[in-house]
């Protein structure tokens, strides 16, 4: 039996990928969602600023997920292994749109630049852009929901199709799709020195900021009937109640902020916002990482494997920081 | 189409697609520094052209290299979740590091390609020397991980169950070496000559453009090296073979009866219902020195093997010969290039030299394909040699002809885009006969 510290540590660094992820990663699928929805005098110029903030660090923000992967299936191998067996569907789409996505964007920067070709391109990529996020949102509803069993049983409908395509797993999908759009409006208000772009962005993150709001309060709701444990735990427990006290806060602070146009406290008060949703969900689900039944115990690899990966961990962290500052650095600084 | 022979060719085919761009990424971003550094040396600007030109093609093929990669890591689950439930634990280490690696590819490339302004020439070199060495650091990972699927060790088994883990013996298992070894020399022949080909043919047609001079220069100096010493690799994965995996080995020489003095066969077509090649070369006692280093050493014949543990024998055997065929073309067209080069040569001026490499240029990634057809075919029907069977590391799910086509049809698109975007770079390389060949005064980047 492992060290339950040592697989609540590991767990942790999963979600904390998994945040990382969603803030970084996920506003460059925000970015798609506004290449699609450019509009007025000033839509190339909206296009060409979300391709400019997501052209040289959206790699490195997919890794991310690489990371999460890579951490599930070798801390936690059964949860792996039954998510990819009940979820094939949904995530085979998502890798597709992910396929997608990443090589539509290359190719649009490096075909011609003829107006048809790069629309085309475009398409695609915006495309893909939003049909990933609802799918990464619809697996993680579908896990919440407590509907990934250790072995598939019934019919091909009942065991691959119906526990993830009901309303909760697809409202937490609509879910990330717009927490995503709102974390990208957000940071592309700072991307620019150019003061209308900023305000067609102020003007979209308000807007998701307030679906945002409703898509939460339908999963919640939905929430109530088809996974109720999720459901008990955030409505019920006292940590819960901090939690979104949090999320509360940060979500009018980030609309305060997003008003009186202090676009770095917005920055600051979104990603909050994000990471208490994503938490909240962790959290709810403790100590279960499939539930009903595989909790994070049962489910971790021996020990010996754990102390080592959380080893790598950290000597990868201290050569990650460094290198992702770097990154930022060079091309995050804001134009003056 | 049963679902397991559809796995295994959507993983097949997923693998196939993908160790192009992991071969790419692994030898362009050398080049690219290689180029870079002469330019910083030597100031003429074809270099610093070269550089940026191949840095454009590199972002194209390092992205899909990035997101066909991702296909993989999920499908080792989608289609294989008996495996990663087993393996997982085991042979995670060597993914995680992996993990680690590729972000600071992926770091690394972003400042390389986007940074040729808002750098200093040196970090820009040097952000060019990360991407080359994590780059590489990536690949030898993950062939670790795989050469554990050939050698597996680190663990013991105990009702189908893996007890007293070691992840790190189970990293340094047998076939590590060999294998790492074999792929990034492989890496670097196979991009390497690929782009001097591609370059010798363009010059073959404008002798004195300085701009493809430079380039086959460059491409030469990382690929006729590993070109080289591929052969001298090869020999040991033989050997490593020979001794772990000898139902692999007589697949692959096609070798049917244990014998003492076993020859060599080269060619020839393995007739497996009568247990004999046909029109086959034979050397004799050749498979016994090469296997052993002993001409009377007795290598063991398929008959030693239960049939139904046997790999597909003539799709081994062929894709054998057709990676050692071209292997040792690309050696001996190195060989000269390097014997041209050691008597200070003209490489340009030797049009049959150049008419060789430009007919090697693909050669190179036909031997990597036909190299992983040997490892992962040859070690059939194992997914884990001598652990798990491939038919019990499938996924329950029916129906997977559905998802084998819908991503046959991605891969077909992709390939398509790519090969179309990269005609298009390469079409718009310069054609002047005479680049700008001044020595420019500032050699910061303009």
């Amino acid at each position: 039996m492992p060290e339950p510290s040592l697989a609540v540590l590991l767990a942790g660094a999963l979600m904390v990928s998994l945040n990382v992820y969603v803030v970084m990663g996920g506003a460059d699928f925000g970015g798609g969602v506004w290449d699609l929805l450019a509009t007025g005098p000033r839509r190339t110029r909206q296009r060409a600023l979300i391709a400019d903030a997501i052209g040289p660090i959206w790699e490195a923000n997919h890794v991310w997920l690489i990371l999460v992967v890579v951490l599930l299936f070798t801390c936690f191998p059964s949860v792996y292994a039954r998510m990819s067996v009940t979820l094939h569907i949904p995530l085979t789409l998502m890798l597709i749109g992910i396929v997608l996505r990443g090589s539509a964007f290359t190719f649009r920067s490096y075909d011609s630049q003829r107006d048809d070709v790069q629309r085309r391109w475009g398409a695609v990529f915006a495309g893909a852009s939003i049909v990933t996020p609802v799918l990464l949102g619809v697996s993680v509803g579908t896990i919440a929901a407590g509907r990934v069993p250790a072995a598939p049983s019934g019919t091909f409908i009942a065991a691959y199709v119906r526990p993830w395509l009901s309303p909760f797993p697809l409202s937490v999908g609509l879910l990330t799709l717009v927490l995503f759009a709102f974390l990208a409006a957000v940071y592309l208000t700072i991307e620019t020195a150019d003061a209308e772009l900023r305000e067609d962005f102020r003007r979209r993150a308000i807007g998701a900021a307030v679906a945002a709001f409703g898509a939460a309060a339908l999963s919640l709701g939905l929430a109530y009937r088809e996974a109720p444990l999720v459901w008990r735990e955030l409505v019920g427990a006292r940590w819960a109640m901090f939690l979104q006290l949090g999320t509360a806060v940060a979500a009018i602070g980030a609309l305060a902020a997003l008003s009186t146009r202090r676009w770095q406290l917005a920055r600051a008060a979104a990603v909050v916002q994000v990471s208490c949703i994503v938490w909240g969900w962790g959290l709810a689900q403790y100590p279960y990482l499939l539930p009903p039944d595989l909790d994070y115990a049962t489910a971790a690899a021996p020990r010996v494997t754990l102390r080592l990966v959380l080893t790598a961990l950290g000597a990868g962290t201290l050569v990650l920081i460094p290198s992702l500052y770097y990154l930022f650095r060079i091309f995050k600084t804001r134009p003056s | 189409m049963p679902d397991l022979l559809a796995a295994r060719s959507q993983m097949a085919m997923s693998l196939a697609f993908h160790i192009v761009f992991a071969v790419i990424g692994i030898g362009m971003p050398l080049l690219m520094v290689v180029a870079e550094r002469r330019y910083h040396t030597s100031g003429d600007p074809n270099y610093l052209d070269l550089a940026k030109r191949w840095s454009k093609g590199t972002a194209i093929l390092f992205a899909v290299g990035a997101v066909s990669g991702t296909i993989l890591s999920f499908e080792l689950g989608l289609l294989w979740p008996g495996f990663m439930r087993f393996a997982g634990p085991i042979i995670g280490m060597p993914f995680s590091l992996e993990g680690f690696a590729f972000f600071l590819e992926a770091i690394f490339l972003g400042i390389y390609l986007y940074g040729w302004n808002r750098i200093s020439p040196r970090a820009h070199l040097l952000a060019g020397v990360m991407v080359a060495v994590s780059g590489m650091l990536s690949g030898i990972f993950v062939v670790i991980a795989n050469a554990w699927m050939n050698a597996p060790t680190g663990f013991t088994l105990l009702d189908g169950q893996a007890i007293d883990l070691d992840p790190i013996g189970a990293m340094m298992n047998p076939a590590s070496l060999s294998q790492t070894l074999h792929m990034t020399l492989a890496a670097y022949a196979a991009t390497g000559l690929a782009v001097a080909g591609i370059h010798a043919a363009l010059l073959l047609r404008q002798p004195h453009n300085r701009f493809h001079r430079a380039a086959l220069t460059v491409a030469l100096l990382v690929g006729a090296p590993a070109a080289v010493l591929q052969p001298i690799s090869g020999d040991l994965s033989a050997k490593y073979v020979a001794q772990h995996q000898p139902a692999k080995l007589a697949a692959m020489e096609s070798h049917f009866e244990t014998s003492r003095g076993a020859p060599l066969v080269i060619g020839g077509w393995p007739d497996v219902e009568a247990r004999e090649t046909r029109f086959g070369v034979e050397i004799p006692r050749a498979l016994s020195f090469l296997a052993f280093g002993d001409p009377a050493a007795e290598v063991k014949g398929l008959d030693s093997i239960p049939r139904e543990d046997w790999p597909n024998v003539p799709f081994v055997h062929l894709s054998f010969q057709v990676m050692v065929a071209l292997g040792t073309y690309m050696a001996m067209v190195s060989l000269w290039a390097g014997w041209l080069a050691l008597r200070k040569r003209e490489i340009v001026a030797n049009r049959r030299l150049l008419r060789l490499l430009a007919f090697g240029t693909p050669m190179g990634f036909i031997a990597v394909e036909a190299g992983w057809m040997v490892t992962e075919v040859g070690r059939q029907p194992w997914t884990i040699q001598g652990v798990l069977r491939t038919r019990d590391a499938v996924t329950p799910m029916p129906g997977l002809v559905v998802p084998f086509v819908f991503f046959t049809l991605l891969y077909i698109a992709l390939a398509v885009a790519v090969v179309w975007l990269l005609r298009r770079q390469i079409l718009q390389s310069p054609t002047h006969d005479d680049l700008p060949s001044r020595l420019v005064e500032d050699p910061r980047h303009a």
